[in-house]
């Protein structure tokens, strides 16, 4: 992977959050101020994007990262073009580049994949001049997720420097949790993977985090406390006992949450399986601020894609190279 | 929106250097009384009149506008910015970066709206600010106030409440700061 930051390459792709140090993370969540207050209008749209196209490329089922991307790009006034796998010629066997040229080739401004196999943006992103954006490829990376995330915690927490996150649950699946574990250690902040071991990594070599299988040993100091689904979808084979058992040992249960500090935020990808990883109730309490980074997820999308397609960063580069 | 154009500008295009001093900080004092009396006597008065203040010139007048108002009525009126990067019509053709916050503070619906800036050059700004206003509800009316006029229009647009009429030349800079308005132009 190359280490070249989003100044360096010139605004052009968000593949990974490890294409990010922190001055880029930072005005991506600086800008994402500006486009939450297009959001509290009565009319909540602007033209930044009149003009450009935004094709959705979606590999794997999505709902809610579908239309914060959808919403985001209309807020925007940008076309939007839909490809659905399930009714396209990905079903008469075309392959990824194929399918990714013939789209390119009816112009558009970007691409926004979401694929199975990790890696896939950043091979759509060879075949293409338009901007790709990644929506979650495999296990990898979701760039997006993190943005919004850091971006909620940032507005509760104001400084993210030395505050310790836990993210708890299904790490070796999680594409959120490699996305995370990048994202609010490039912001100073200290993280803690929590899973039992069959769901951690075989190797954190190289990662920058810690971890542990024991939940209630971190509890009591944590700022944060992120929890991932369990991805029963992408597990080959049994990895817990019993659901029941999980959410006994690294459930947010009603107690656990108890043992939090006071202002630690409870904070969760979605969907939620209730009474998995988190106690139904839990949910619900104020701490939880799970749908603020619903809401918050359509102005990250909107920076991100105004950043990428509008904000007009790539003409000056090339103003730059011309002189 | 001289001062916002000059930030945006960035080192490329070098630095302000002032040749003139065309109002002292006492003239712009002068003005923003005799525009507030007028703002008055053409609204009958400071009810429903709401005063926006453009990003980032404009912010600082519209506050001063709404004290002298304060000052001559007695009654308070309400004051908020607008930055209107994201209506601009030359998106792709030079960096737009919104940098500033927008911040409304009543419903413009059925409000009269004094737009304040402190540049007013070809107008696009104003336009971009035209329909900005609109995504937040439907004024009675909009009247524009500038400190500078200083010409060079592209769209039909004229202000409504001036402290200066300033004839310049297309590649000169207005600066409006604290002390008073300058005529210059960026060097490199």
């Amino acid at each position: 992977m190359t280490a070249t930051t989003l100044r360096q390459r010139g605004p052009k792709h968000l593949l990974s959050m490890a294409d990010l140090d922190r001055d880029d993370i930072e005005q991506i969540l600086n800008l994402t101020e500006s486009f939450a207050e297009v959001g509290e209008r009565s009319i909540p749209r602007v033209p930044a994007l009149r003009g450009k196209t935004i094709a959705w490329l979606f590999y794997e089922d999505s709902t809610r990262t579908r239309l914060s991307f959808e919403t985001a790009a209309k807020r925007l006034s940008a076309d939007t073009m839909n490809f659905s796998v399930g009714s396209s010629s990905v079903n008469k066997g075309e392959s990824l580049r194929d399918t990714v040229e013939t789209i390119a080739a009816m112009g558009i401004d970007g691409i926004v994949v979401r694929h199975g196999a990790a890696g896939a943006p950043r091979q759509v992103s060879e075949w293409t001049d338009a901007s790709v954006i990644n929506a979650g490829d495999g296990w990898h990376q979701h760039p997006t997720q993190s943005l919004l995330d850091l971006y909620t915690a940032r507005q509760h927490l104001d400084e993210l420097d030395g505050k310790h996150i836990a993210i708890i649950g299904d790490i070796k699946h999680s594409r959120v949790a490699r996305s995370n574990a990048l994202g609010f250690s490039a912001m100073g902040a200290r993280v803690t993977l929590v899973a039992p071991p069959t769901l951690l990594p075989s190797t954190l070599d190289g990662w920058p985090v810690e971890a542990t299988h024991d939940l209630d040993a971190v509890l009591e100091e944590l700022d944060i406390c992120y929890l991932l689904r369990m991805q029963l979808e992408r597990q080959g084979q049994a990895v817990v006992p019993s659901l029941r058992e999980y959410h006994n040992e690294y459930g947010l249960t009603s107690a656990r949450a108890d043992r939090l500090p006071n202002d630690a935020l409870i904070m969760h990808p979605g969907p939620m399986n209730r009474g998995v990883e988190i106690a139904g109730e839990v949910a619900d309490r104020p701490a939880a601020v799970i749908t603020e980074q619903v809401a918050n997820g359509v102005s990250v999308r909107m920076a991100v894609l105004f950043l990428l397609l509008g904000s007009g960063l790539d003409v000056v580069d090339e103003q730059r190279a011309i002189a | 929106m001289a001062e916002r154009e000059r930030l945006l500008a960035g080192s490329a295009s070098g630095h302000f250097q002032a040749r003139t001093q065309v109002m002292t900080a006492d003239d712009v004092a002068r003005a923003v009384k005799r525009m507030a009396h007028e703002i008055l006597e053409r609204n009958h008065g400071s009810a429903g009149v709401m005063l926006i203040g453009m990003q980032t010139g404009g912010v600082a007048l519209a506050v001063r506008l709404a004290t002298a108002v304060t000052e001559i009525e007695g009654s308070q009126i309400p004051v908020g910015t607008l930055d209107a990067t994201m209506h601009r019509d030359d998106f792709g053709l030079r960096p737009v970066m919104p940098e500033a916050s927008t911040e409304i503070p009543e419903d413009p619906t059925g409000k009269t709206i004094v737009l304040v800036d402190d540049v007013l050059f070809t107008g696009r700004t104003v336009r971009a600010a035209l329909d900005a206003i609109h995504s937040y509800g439907r004024p009675q009316a909009i009247q524009l106030a500038v400190m500078v006029d200083r010409g060079h229009r592209e769209l039909p647009i004229r202000p409504d409440y001036v402290g200066k009429n300033l004839p310049t030349r297309r590649d000169e800079m207005v600066d409006v700061n604290d002390s008073g308005v300058e005529l210059g132009e960026m060097v490199s």
